[in-house]
């Protein structure tokens, strides 16, 4: 079982999305996808500015056992990542959905779209199984 | 039947409880179309005394020689207890290390070698070989091109006395990838300093600087390691690993060290084996930890707490990263590094040192020995145990006459740097005693004609 | 009893005095600029403390001859001493490399000899010894293939199909060679999906990938229609030959439709495995990708005394992929698979597949037999086999990682795990031919007592293992708090200078 909150948005690749009142989005990785990892032992981060077309691959999450591509859902600027990470990954094991955020995008347009809701989103979880 | 422990009842027993007849049974998943009888062209089976005959003719052949070759393999003495140890089948025949707690002996020393190297080179880390230099002098290539900032800069600025060979094997392994080395100018067996800027307007991701270079004299470290570092550039020192007990290591290189070293590791107690096997190490600044290719032992504790190694950073690997890889590389030289582990445990820092001064000052007498022969010259500067000299004939000939009088003379270099004449690069190990440097000296001058004072 | 490190047995100005020259020679001629200022870290001991020390060491582990290794994949047979002891004859040990090679004639005949008994084996007609490893000689394979390609001006394929169970250095050498890989699943009886390889060849494809048998253990069937297929679309075969243990004279390589092989001489052919290396992935290719054989490879031609064995030059291999080692691949390596199958004879590379297979049908039988789940029962185990101990762990929670823990405890080396990743909480077993049936057995009622435990007291068996030196390790610390080296722990004291010595 894993932890699928309604507020957020998600991708078949196990990243959630929220948008932020400033209107940037800030992304992760979903409960599932950090329990399927194992502990994180290290994550590698985008850099600040870089322009990111959906499908590339943002992000590393690693842990002993793998080491996974983190994908933009959607286009993009890199505003921010999260500081906390460098010297605590295990924050995105702990709190995947808070303290464990991974990248800030500026995007390049203001539709979400093509992504899935927390219901749509747990049924592909339930479908997998 | 050799290695086989099957009686006729165990093979019945065993195909009575599969529910097989024969053996042959057992293969009936393979369509007959495919199926053989044997291999013909294989000759039949020897037993033990019989293949010792064979193999002991065949290496009987084989003519011992006084060595005076290096480029690239140095024959230097290697303490008996390395290979009796090393070759202990609890070394020999122990698997890689992925099931930790039955494989501490293994581990414990490779971080033992990850130490030594990462200190002889004077950087953080070390990991746990790579098959040889030239594939090491490659692989830092490629983790360079990784490691570096800009996108765009697929290309490694490489000096012209780098080993040719080693700069084969890095073109023909980086082919599929689209990077490129570019020579750069040399002067007077190095370098040439005032030719850098030429490259001007051009981005590259590193410069290799070998340490000796293949010539056996030095490049200008500190002065290449500041102009790349100004570019942004990696800097990658390929070295010999006896020098660096005498010499300043790539890690104090001009203001900010070198950024990876690689290299050869057959000097440090591998035999000459006729070329292999032989083991690359691989070392770099921790920034980099995560671009390095091949195994990583690193410390860690056990559920009670007691101290232990284990392989780690493991997901950059092959296994785990599949088609992400740094690399598809799945071994490390275990059984080289083993030897290598124990023999720089017995000769220790002040040993190597002693090796290598031994080393350069044999060469040095070599030199001063042949140059008194008429025609020979040393055209080049300073060395450390290798030194060009220029013959009054081609090389070629000279070689095969020393060759045949029991000489191994050196390399020839006309072909690799015909701007160098003919010239042989010699050399002489810490093996290499007063009356070796004479007998060569002799053959030299009954070579080339030429009288000498005994 | 923990070995301590070898730095922390030192002392200052401590050496082995006659492993190094009396004196230090003089070395003021370089240039001061250049010397080194402090020494490395290397330890300051006797040679009775390396001694001791490394033999300590070497105590520590599991190996070949001291323990059975069921390492699916690994071919972990016994390693003949003879092998090591002529390839360490001072004929063969002792030579430079670039000797001339009249003065190799002996070294040289054992190679050609070598080539010709691979060629054999394979049905193949070019062979090159040099890969260094099998991910070499996979690199060599992918590297031949697209220079075929290329050399027909067909630069657009640039697809290498695997299978979705492959050895994860088959993708990540396609990788390295340029290519995209494209994944095809695996069908519920261990073979290939043809269906979907049909959908996926084209002209895109340069080749494909492939081990028979398979990592799954079992026989690749439609092998001919694979290749049927493939070549029809324009695409070239590679044999990964880690499993080639199991079909040694039964089967050729080159009479399933591969053009380029690569075989693991540290498996196939009882190489040491050394704790990790050296091997050797030496290449067969059909005449197809011959003229692209990685350099160099040895010639023999007919002179006034019989056989003269050389090195082709380069100019008489325009077409090569290059060189792949600073010399020429593991020659050591090379030697002892060449006494290795000198000891065997053709009847004996026979026996080899014959019994490897016997081991491995009967000790899935037994393990069937009591009750384990074999991942394709109702096909023939080739030389290996997989049990899926996921009904196990559903019902104990006790996981195949610590069924492998347990093992450990009573003697044995844990088989491969998690490997296929297709097959869930799996162990991938291949016992080889060199074990005697009384040690099938004893591992097989090991794996009994395991799961009975398992059942009994699942805790007692995630703590495995209890015995040995270690117990479980905290591979999340080692990778978070990264301890590499010795002079990088805080508490190591600095570096010394060293005293005036003995």
């Amino acid at each position: 079982m894993s932890n699928v909150p309604n507020d957020l948005q998600y991708t078949a690749e196990h990243e959630w999305v929220r948008r932020e009142d400033d209107g940037t989005l800030v992304i992760g990785i979903t409960d599932h996808a950090q329990q399927q990892l194992g502990e994180l032992v290290y994550v590698e981060l985008p850099e600040v500015g870089r322009a990111l077309k959906p499908g590339d691959a943002m992000a590393v999450v690693e842990s002993t056992k793998a080491a996974s591509d983190v994908y933009a859902p959607l286009a993009g600027a890199v505003r921010a990542v999260n500081p906390a990470l460098t010297a605590e990954p295990e924050l995105v094991n702990t709190d995947p959905y808070g303290a464990g955020w991974l990248v800030r995008l500026q995007a390049a347009d203001s539709q979400l779209t093509g992504l899935l809701d927390a219901s749509a989103y747990t049924a592909l979880l339930d479908a997998a199984d | 039947m050799p290695f086989i422990p099957h009686t006729t009842e165990d093979t019945a027993a065993m195909l009575g409880a599969i529910g097989a007849h024969t053996i042959e049974d057992l293969f009936d998943e393979i369509p007959a179309a495919l199926r053989v009888d044997g291999l013909a062209a294989v000759p039949v089976g020897l037993s033990e005394a019989a293949v010792t005959r064979l193999m002991r003719e065949r290496a009987a052949r084989n003519r011992a020689t006084l060595c005076f070759l290096g480029a690239g393999a140095y024959e230097h003495h290697i303490p008996a207890a390395v290979w009796e140890i090393a070759t202990r089948g609890e070394f020999y025949s122990a698997y890689t290390p992925y099931q930790a707690e039955a494989s501490q002996g293994t581990l414990q020393l490779i971080y033992e070698y990850q130490s030594m190297l990462a200190g002889l080179t004077g950087l953080e880390v070390s990991n746990a070989s790579l098959y040889d230099g030239a594939t090491a002098f490659a692989e830092a290539c490629l983790m360079a091109v990784r490691g570096a900032r800009q996108a765009r800069a697929r290309r490694i600025a490489v000096p012209r006395y780098l080993n040719p060979v080693w700069l084969k094997v890095a073109r023909a392994l980086v082919a599929g990838q689209d990077i490129e080395l570019v020579e750069m100018a040399a002067t007077a067996g190095r370098t040439d300093l005032d030719a850098l800027a030429n490259l001007d307007g051009q981005e590259f991701a590193a410069v290799c600087i070998p340490y000796p270079n293949f010539l056996g004299g030095f490049e200008p470290v500190d002065e290449l390691t500041n102009w790349a570092h100004a570019r942004g550039m990696l800097v990658i020192a390929a070295c010999n690993p006896t020098a660096l007990a005498l010499l300043k290591p790539p890690g104090e290189w001009g203001e900010k060290g070198a950024d990876i070293a690689c290299g050869e590791g057959q000097p440090l107690g591998i035999p000459l084996s006729s070329g292999g096997p032989y083991f690359g190490f691989l070392t770099c600044r921790k920034a980099l930890v995560r671009q390095m290719p091949g195994r990583l032992v690193g410390g860690t504790v056990d559920v009670d707490g007691r101290p232990g190694f284990t392989l780690t950073l493991q997901a950059r690997e092959q296994h785990i990263r599949r088609s992400k890889a740094t690399s598809n590389i799945c071994t490390n030289q275990g059984l080289m590094v083993t030897a290598a582990t124990i023999y720089l445990s017995l000769v220790g820092s002040e040993g190597l040192r002693r090796v290598a001064a031994q080393c350069h000052a044999n060469t040095r007498d070599l030199v001063a020995a042949l140059c008194s022969v008429g025609g020979v010259t040393a055209p080049l500067g300073p060395f450390f145990h290798e030194a060009v000299l220029t013959l009054p004939r081609p090389v070629a000939p000279v070689l095969q006459q020393l060759a045949a009088a029991g000489i191994l003379g050196g390399y020839d270099l006309s072909a690799d740097f015909p701007e160098l004449g003919s010239a042989v690069l010699v050399c002489a190990t810490e093996l290499r005693i007063a009356e070796d440097v004479a007998a060569y000296r002799l053959a030299l001058a009954g070579v080339l004609g030429v009288a000498v004072a005994a | 009893m923990r070995e301590p490190l070898i730095f922390d047995q030192g002392r200052p100005g401590r050496r082995a005095p006659s492993q190094a020259p009396a004196v230090a020679a003089a070395t003021d001629d370089l240039p001061v600029g250049l010397i080194r200022r402090t020494p490395p870290p290397l330890p300051e001991v006797s040679e009775l403390q390396v001694v001791r020390h490394f033999t300590r060491l070497s105590q520590l582990n599991f190996s070949i001859d001291t323990h059975f290794y069921p390492l699916g994949s690994c071919t972990m047979k016994y390693n003949p001493r003879a092998a090591n002891k002529m390839a360490m004859l001072p004929g063969f040990l002792d030579r430079h490399p670039l000797e001339p090679e009249a003065h190799a004639q002996g070294f040289l005949e054992c190679l050609f000899d070598l080539q010709e008994m691979l060629k054999a084996a394979t049905g193949m007609s070019g062979v090159s010894l040099t890969p260094m490893a099998g991910a070499q000689g996979e690199f060599a394979g992918v590297a031949m293939i697209r220079a075929y390609h290329r050399a027909r001006g067909d630069s657009a394929r640039d697809q290498i199909i695997v299978p979705d169970a492959a050895h994860g250095t088959n993708p990540a050498t396609a990788t390295m060679c340029g290519c995209a890989v494209v994944e095809i699943p695996t069908g519920p009886d261990g073979d290939v999906d043809l269906a979907a390889l049909r959908q996926v060849v084209g002209p895109r494809t340069a080749g494909i990938m492939l081990t028979n048998p398979s990592t799954l253990g079992v026989f690749e069937r439609r092998i001919a229609e694979i290749a049927e297929v493939v070549h029809g679309a324009g695409g070239l075969l590679y044999y990964d030959g880690a499993n080639l243990n199991a079909i040694l004279g039964r089967t050729l390589p080159a009479a399933m439709g591969f053009d380029v092989v690569h075989i693991n001489l540290h498996k196939t052919f009882s190489t040491p495995h050394g704790g990790g290396g050296p091997g050797a992935g030496i290449v067969a290719v059909n005449d197809r990708l011959e003229p692209f054989l990685p350099i160099p490879i040895v010639g023999r031609r007919d002179g006034a005394a019989g056989h003269e064995y050389r090195w082709l030059a380069e100019a008489e291999r325009p077409k090569s992929i290059g060189r792949l080692s600073g010399f020429m691949g593991n020659a050591g390596i090379l030697l002892r698979a060449y006494v290795y199958m000198r000891l065997l004879g053709a009847e004996g590379m026979r026996r080899v597949s014959g019994y490897a297979t016997l081991n491995a049908n009967y000790l899935m039988k037994r393990l069937a037999d009591a009750g384990f789940a074999p991942a394709f029962p109702r096909r023939r185990a080739s030389h290996e086999f997989i049990i899926s101990l996921k009904d196990v762990t559903r019902d104990t929670g006790v996981s195949a990682m610590d069924f492998a823990k347990a093992l450990l405890d009573k003697g044995f080396h844990a088989p491969t795990t998690y490997f296929p990743m297709l097959v869930p909480e799996c162990l991938l077993i291949e016992p080889t031919e060199s074990e005697a049936r009384q040690e099938l057995d004893a591992f097989a009622q090991a794996l009994i007592d395991i799961r009975d435990l398992a059942f009994k007291d699942a805790a007692a068996v995630k703590s495995a293992p209890l015995t040995l030196p270690v117990r479980r390790l905290d591979e999340v610390r080692a990778a978070r708090q990264l301890d590499l080296t010795w002079q990088s722990r805080t508490d190591s004291p600095p570096v010394r200078l060293p005293q005036t010595p003995n």
